[in-house]
């Protein structure tokens, strides 16, 4: 730390209004400190104020922007794929779809792969994009630490036992269609409630408890889904449960997609209002307390809105890797860290990733599909690694 | 505002931290805590700014008992300077200052340009409005402090608690951040390390020891050979500041 070498920086109260150019400001003393408002003038300093972060985007345009990109994505994630639909046919069938005109009996194969299959997939990818992004922001925020990612919280990998209980021994069966979600949330919610448990202590959940026990847990959930693969009988099975936990949008349709939007934006709308608070919550405990968040209360409303989250959305789409931990990074790189901005931005980019991740799934090696994790990586990683150089680490990445 | 502490003891883990303490500090009054490390000079001022809750004993702040307070009500009335390490996230110096505001906003609101003028006027006065688009994380450990300062400012409140807040800073910074504290004209309840820094700067001092106050009132009586050799194991001669009088304290090597 460089000590202050001009008698200025070093001098008390009295020069900081001089200091700033303002003759007419109030010295210090109880009159200012009662009235910080006015003294200082007003127009110029609010408007220094506003443009204090140079370089940085601005959000409304970024959002605008990353929006349409969204739509876009989701036209060409419609059009795009191994069958080889073209466009104006595309837009005929989603038209159609959407406003329930007709179809020929010629173009229903055609029109159902559009309609049932391409453009639920396609809103389910944006879906969970966005969550995992927004849970991303969340779980760092919550554990104090920007290497947390949803799967951290070890919900994600309790999640998993739950979907190759259903996969392998055929649990829920009951359920039909929906066992695999019901599974995997089931599962999720029974994760949660286990690191909960272990975690908490008369304090409430600290952000290292919650790690650790997450980590803990996940080795022991991840355990018990890998015994279970093993001991498998039949290899086809044994092939989808390792499909599920490399993440993949292969089972989306209309049917998943409710359920998981719903806790999504339910998710995104809590954690929006929380903002504020989360920016307090980053800072520390103490802090918080002092800014009058009450961190314990907050972070058990969080861990309760993440947990759903990810539960929801593991329960359609397996174990995503990446986009939770690295969009939350770009975004803040790109706009900062205040939680009122990175969580308008990041659930958007999210979802864009997610939506073009899920295309190149499905079309590079058609009609095999990639899993999502590996393509999460192969996309993500180089353009996080140029984003980082480009900024020079910092400030997103914090300089102490 | 005054603030009285009244009865208050904090227990943790079996252990009692602070004893039984009842202070107060009256309006526009700077008072300092002082006492060895381990003390439970933390203790009870995290009892004040709200993240501890005491055993037993009330907080009140002009007669008003915390606890019939909402958090977001007393963080308007009191704000703080933890002694927390400031996490890794990279927030700007205008972001921090902004969250001076929290207490102030509806969770749906946005920041509005009566927010940044408080803000922008609490920094200024800080002496800090050049660092406003800087890093935080990337600033001086004065620098740091003058920001956080700021953010307390922007909260307008009427006290302000302090803990150790001339830590790891150099002789200047250190005289500057309390020059600041007290032109801010808030009643202010600080801990403090060095205690002739505390006989300059505070009106009132309250000596800790194992949880217990052990001696409170004007630093020229508080600070006495005795009380120093009891409390803190030192031997010590009191000299008086060649202008402004004020009592300083200069220490004996420990005896080999």
């Amino acid at each position: 730390m460089p000590p202050p070498t001009s008698p200025r920086e070093a001098a008390p109260a009295p020069p900081a209004e001089a200091r700033d150019g303002d003759p007419g400001g109030a010295g210090p003393g109880t009159a200012a400190a009662r009235a910080p408002a006015k003294d200082v003038r007003p127009d110029a300093a609010v408007e220094a104020f506003r443009r204090a972060a140079p370089g940085r985007l601005p959000v409304p345009l970024l959002a605008a922007v990353l929006a349409a990109a969204l739509l876009l994505s989701l036209l060409c994630a419609v059009a795009l794929g191994a069958s080889g639909i073209g466009w104006d046919d595309t837009t005929r069938y989603l038209r159609a779809g959407l406003t329930g005109g007709r179809v020929t009996a010629e173009e229903r194969p055609a029109y159902t792969i559009v309609w049932e299959l391409r453009f639920p997939r396609a809103l389910l990818a944006a879906v969970v994009g966005a969550g995992l992004a927004a849970v991303g922001v969340a779980v760092q925020a919550m554990v104090r630490n920007a290497l947390a990612d949803p799967f951290v919280l070890g919900i994600s990998s309790g999640a998993a036992v739950g979907a190759n209980a259903v996969l392998l021994f055929g649990a829920f069966a009951g359920l039909g269609v929906w066992a695999l979600s019901a599974g995997a949330f089931v599962a999720a919610l029974g994760a949660m409630g286990l690191v909960y448990a272990v975690a908490r202590t008369a304090y409430g959940l600290t952000p290292l408890r919650l790690v650790l026990t997450g980590t803990a847990l996940y080795y022991a959930f991840t355990a018990v889904t890998t015994l279970m693969v093993f001991a498998a009988e039949h290899g086809e099975a044994a092939r989808s449960a390792m499909m599920w936990l490399l993440g993949g949008l292969g089972g989306a349709s209309w049917a998943s997609l409710p359920i998981a939007a719903a806790a999504v934006a339910a998710g995104l709308a809590h954690l929006l209002l929380a903002a504020g608070r989360l920016n307090a919550l980053a800072m520390g405990d103490e802090t918080a307390a002092a800014l009058g968040v009450d961190a314990p209360r907050l972070r058990r409303e969080l861990f309760l809105t993440t947990a759903a989250v990810t539960g929801a959305v593991v329960a359609v789409s397996g174990a995503i890797g990446f986009v939770g931990l690295m969009v939350p990074h770009a975004t803040r790189m790109l706009i900062g860290a205040d939680h009122r901005r990175v969580l308008v931005v990041a659930p958007l980019l999210g979802a864009v990733l997610l939506v073009w991740v899920d295309v190149l799934s499905r079309t590079v090696l058609a009609p095999t599909e990639l899993p999502v994790g590996v393509l999460t990586a192969v996309i993500g990683v180089p353009c996080f690694l140029l984003l980082m150089r480009r900024r020079g680490g910092g400030p997103a990445f914090g300089g102490a | 505002m005054r603030v009285d502490v009244d009865a208050v003891t904090v227990e943790a883990a079996g252990a009692t931290l602070v004893r039984d303490v009842t202070l107060h500090a009256g309006n526009g009054e700077l008072v300092g805590l002082v006492g060895p490390n381990g003390s439970g000079k933390s203790s009870l001022l995290r009892c004040v700014y709200r993240a501890a809750r005491p055993s037993a004993g009330t907080v009140r702040l002009d007669g008003d008992d915390l606890r019939a307070l909402t958090p977001r009500e007393s963080a308007r009335r009191l704000a703080a300077l933890p002694q927390e390490g400031v996490g890794e996230f990279a927030f700007t110096v205008a972001e921090v200052v902004e969250m001076g505001r929290l207490p102030r906003q509806r969770a749906t609101a946005r920041t509005t340009d009566a927010d940044r003028r408080v803000c922008a006027a609490a920094l200024a006065r800080v002496g800090a409005a050049h660092l406003a688009g800087r890093g935080y994380p990337e600033l001086s450990g004065g620098e740091k402090q003058r920001v956080l300062i700021a953010r307390a400012l922007a909260q307008e409140p009427r006290v302000l608690v302090l803990d150790e807040p001339t830590n790891h800073l150099d002789i200047a910074q250190q005289l500057e951040v309390l020059a600041l504290v007290r032109a801010s004209g808030l009643t202010v309840l600080t801990a403090l390390h060095d205690l002739n820094l505390a006989a300059v700067h505070c009106d009132r001092l309250h000596v800790i020891d194992h949880g217990a106050i052990v001696a409170s009132g004007p630093p020229h009586d508080v600070l006495t050979p005795e009380l120093l050799a009891d409390v803190f194991g030192v031997r010590a001669h009191r000299v008086r500041h060649p202008e402004s009088g004020a009592v300083q304290l200069l220490f004996d090597r420990l005896p080999r």
